[in-house]
């Protein structure tokens, strides 16, 4: 039985590609057919030029740290033996950006523009989460 | 150049606040009906003369969508000619009372009580127990819950640390607008944390939020009711209170990612309303600016052109915000420091401010107000240039 006490995702139907490719540890974003813009998180048209159609594609899974907080306060019991942790905002190699936390990264080391490639966290048998690490 | 037909055809004439912070045992609609009544006796109106009514609907209204129409009944309020609920987030109140002032001057309404209450705060469960505002405001979202991201403490931290990667700003920086804006909320008696002084090695030992905010860069969550009634200016002048001129307004809503742009709506905003308004920058005596958190008003600084883009940081360590500055912003200690009402809160300070009812905290010349509100993260924005004089 799972012992894992974080929240698992709540995924409706438009996120539902992307954990389901991270179950196969591939990292996907939206590539929009009408622009060819990779966006994230999933919607329904693109905000660049309004197609609807768009593809789940895989990225290389590199980018650089583009912002991040330090969390402190526990919101979720889940969270109560990890703070203070850090909730990052990836800046993937094709455009689009990514929420994710690091993994092999003290909080102290983090940097704004640091190098960093996916991991992918098994956290449950049902449920992969990728993350991200630094890349050297 | 023909002044422009808004400029100065309306005005504030009624400020209503209720008691404000951990109250409890009435309602988000409770507290709006105490705010117009208070409203209506500080400009000496009946709720009769009461022709419009807009509401910006807290956190606590839930389902109440028709929020305007459940205040109109509480009150009693008959045959109305403009009725709204408005949320564009703390840029609302700003927003407000630019529609009302524009259906006013087009002569659709007379008399618009423009309306903020909210009541997230519960009380303590036990004694001793401390009431937490940290479930009102932590919006989880499905898959985000996840990473452990929660909150929009957490949303302005990123965008925060964007402007500190990108230009430099400091912790320091921040620590300063909290202490300066305290130092005026020690002059406040109806601030909330009036009684508490503050200093830059204090703010440091505050308790992380979440990085880079302490607790002290966070605004307060507050419990309570605040509403202001906009007439046109010749009503205005036979009242009781002296008129609050509506002499420019603007809005500006940027879009996209406020990590890329680091720039609240003002950038767009200003320009409009201070053309309208006939005055500049250097005319204004009085700055009130939305302030949900330090790193809001350092953004909101370079936005209106007090100094360079990038450079909001610095200008608030030189010490020219506080009460012996050279410029006077947030001077009943803002959201930071008196009580959080949405936009509502720089809006009343701007009034008791024009009408030289400041006490302690008075600036001595008070003749022009900015106001401004901002709403989701750098979202939306609202301005409004406020004056006792149309001349």
């Amino acid at each position: 039985m799972s012992t894992y006490a974080k929240p698992l995702p709540q995924v409706g139907p438009e996120m539902a590609p992307f954990f389901e490719a991270a179950k196969r540890h591939q990292l996907v974003v939206q590539r929009c057919r009408g622009c060819g813009t990779h966006r994230f998180p999933a919607r329904d048209q693109c905000s660049g030029c309004l197609a609807r159609e768009a593809d789940w594609v895989p990225v290389s899974g590199r980018g650089t740290v583009f912002s991040f907080a330090v969390m402190h306060q526990v919101y979720h019991p889940g969270f109560a033996s990890e703070v203070p942790y850090a909730v990052v905002v990836i800046a993937l190699e094709e455009g689009a950006r990514v929420v994710s936390n690091l993994v092999d990264c003290p909080v102290p080391e983090i940097r704004v523009g640091m190098p960093v490639e996916v991991v992918f966290d098994d956290v449950t048998p049902e449920v992969t989460l990728p993350k991200f690490r630094p890349r050297r | 150049m023909a002044q422009h037909p808004l400029r100065g055809a309306t005005a504030i004439s009624g400020l209503g606040i209720t008691p404000q912070g951990k109250v409890y045992g009435r309602s988000p609609l409770g507290f709006a009906v105490d705010a117009v009544k208070l409203a209506l006796d500080d400009a000496g109106l009946a709720r009769t003369d009461l022709d419009g009514l807009l509401v910006n609907p807290g956190l606590a209204w839930n389902e109440m969508g028709m929020g305007s129409f459940h205040l109109q009944q509480a009150l009693g309020l008959r045959d109305l000619r403009l009725s709204a609920t408005m949320n564009v987030g703390g840029a609302t109140a700003g927003a407000m009372i630019q529609h009302a002032a524009q259906a006013i001057a087009a002569g659709l309404c007379t008399t618009v009580a423009c309306v903020f209450a909210d009541a997230p705060l519960k009380p303590p469960k036990a004694e001793g127990e401390r009431s937490s505002s940290a479930g009102a405001y932590a919006f989880p979202r499905g898959w985000e819950a996840a990473y452990g991201y929660f909150g929009v403490n957490a949303m302005y931290a990123l965008v925060a640390r964007r402007h500190m990667h990108v230009y430099g700003t400091t912790q320091d920086h921040l620590g300063m607008v909290a202490v300066a804006q305290r130092r005026w909320a020690n002059l406040n008696p109806q601030a909330q944390l009036h009684d508490q002084p503050l200093t830059l090695a204090d703010y440091h030992r505050s308790r992380w939020i979440v990085e880079p905010f302490h607790l002290l860069d966070c605004c307060l969550v507050s419990n309570g009711g605040l509403a202001v009634i906009v007439t046109g200016a010749e009503r205005a002048r036979s009242l009781r209170t002296p008129p609050v001129y509506v002499l420019g307004m603007g809005q500006g809503h940027l879009g996209g990612d406020p990590s890329d742009t680091l720039s609240s709506g003002a950038v767009l905003a200003r320009g409009p309303a201070f053309a309208m308004a006939g005055v500049g920058l250097g005319d204004v005596d009085v700055v009130e600016l939305y302030d949900c958190y330090t790193f809001t008003v350092v953004v909101t600084l370079e936005d209106y052109g007090f100094c360079a883009k990038g450079e909001g940081g610095p200008f608030v360590a030189e010490h020219v915000t506080g009460p012996d500055g050279r410029l006077k912003v947030n001077t009943g200690g803002g959201q930071l420091s008196s009580f959080y009402m949405w936009g509502m809160t720089p809006v009343s300070e701007a009034v008791i401010q024009l009408r030289g009812e400041g006490g302690r905290r008075q600036v001595a010349k008070h003749d022009v107000a900015l106001v401004s509100g901002n709403g989701g993260v750098l979202s939306t924005h609202s301005t409004l240039i406020l004056s006792t004089r149309t001349s």
